[in-house]
């Protein structure tokens, strides 16, 4: 369950952009997560309304991009799709796959007004 | 549609990687008078950069303070506070230690660090499952912070999401007992990518179970072909003088505040 904590770091980001900017309220908050990165995209849209309650991000609606895991290898010297961390490469076998895309945890975009 | 990132919006224009923009064309256009304006604000910043950047101070304090610090994490257990009050204990007269103990509630785990003669701060962290960087930086207000010293963190007991949290440590070690079977690196592979060290404890019990070994080492080396791992027993003491030597090594390394495992860095 730290996706309670996930949430209080986007709350805390868009705060941050608060202070900077002037703007009345958040409509909508886009963050990207992983396929393999540390987050459940379920639990995190469960906790949302919940962590945003009295904050300037309350009554917003919360988009969720998802980002496909891939790893180049360089064995094979291919880039791969990869659906779970760790397994070998799908293409030749190789154990030293990097890790090239699906870990993100980021806050993309804010709409505000 | 944005021609460069792909987004669908198509009434901005922005530089990627520039930080923060503004965007004027809302659906509201600004020359309106008395419409709300709406506008999107781009911010491509990690999630966890808040404890990113808390964890660096508290890297930053504990390195200039000549303290070596092992976040040390594990399942409910493990045996990690039995671990740490034999180490306690041997290495008086050694090298001084003090202990931050996270659990979800009671003061039991850092009574057994101060009976066994080390400083120790209890972080209750009440529903949360991991500590984190801003919880830790207040303990260290409480600790003495002395040069050549050791500082154990001592993980909420669980093998997922204390991966997640830099606190600031040079090194990450996980604790795994041979009773819970040698494939848990392969079904909790975050933690064990993201650990230093691995302790295999209890292997006073070997005798009594059905634990392969080499299987685990294998497990642990496919999710992480660079950690190191030493068996050990907290009740006998078995293999812990390979352990003060591996807290040696890490002490006397002189850059050995790491930078946070690779895998586990936010982006942006």
């Amino acid at each position: 369950m730290h996706e309670m904590s996930l949430l209080e770091g986007i709350i805390d980001l868009v705060e941050e952009e608060h202070r900077k900017q002037s703007f009345d309220r958040v409509r909508m908050i886009r963050i990207k997560v992983g396929d393999l990165a540390t987050a459940v995209p379920d639990a995190l849209r469960f906790c949302f309304d919940i962590i945003a309650r009295g904050t300037i991000a309350e009554g917003a609606r919360l988009e969720i991009d998802n980002v496909a895991g891939a790893a180049w290898c360089d064995a094979c010297r291919h880039s791969v799709a990869l659906i779970e961390r760790f397994e070998p490469c799908p293409e030749c076998g190789g154990a030293h796959l990097r890790l090239t895309a699906g870990d993100e945890l980021q806050l993309t975009e804010i709409e505000v007004e | 549609m944005c021609t460069v990132c792909g987004c669908g919006t198509g009434h901005h224009g922005h530089a990627h990687g520039s930080g923060t923009i503004n965007f004027g064309g809302g659906l509201a256009a600004t020359h309106v008078a008395g419409w709300s304006q709406e506008r999107t604000i781009r911010i491509e910043r990690g999630i966890l950069a808040k404890n990113d950047a808390l964890a660096a101070t508290n890297r930053n304090r504990l390195r200039a303070a000549g303290v070596l610090a092992l976040n040390l994490m594990s399942s409910p257990g493990s045996g990690k506070t039995s671990l740490l009050v034999r180490t306690i204990l041997d290495l008086t007269g050694r090298r001084p230690i003090a202990v931050i103990e996270g659990d979800q509630q009671t003061s039991r785990d850092a009574e057994l660090i101060r009976c066994a003669g080390a400083p120790a701060v209890q972080l209750n962290t009440g529903n949360g499952c991991h500590l984190d960087a801003h919880m830790v930086s207040h303990a260290l207000e409480e600790l003495p912070l002395l040069p050549n010293s050791l500082l154990f963190i001592e993980n909420v007991g669980n093998l997922v999401c204390p991966a997640a949290f830099d606190l600031g440590e040079a090194h990450k070690v996980v604790v795994l007992s041979v009773t819970e079977g040698e494939d848990k690196p392969l079904k909790y592979p975050n933690m064990f990518a993201a650990a230093d060290l691995l302790l295999l404890n209890k292997t006073d019990l070997l005798p009594h179970l059905e634990f392969d070994m080499d299987a685990c080492l294998a497990a642990a080396q496919r999710v992480n072909p660079t950690i190191e791992i030493l068996p050990v027993s907290a009740r006998t003491g078995a293999g812990l003088e390979a352990f003060y030597r591996w807290i040696d090594a890490a002490a006397s390394t002189p850059d050995h505040e790491v930078t946070p495992h690779p895998r586990f860095v936010a982006p942006g």
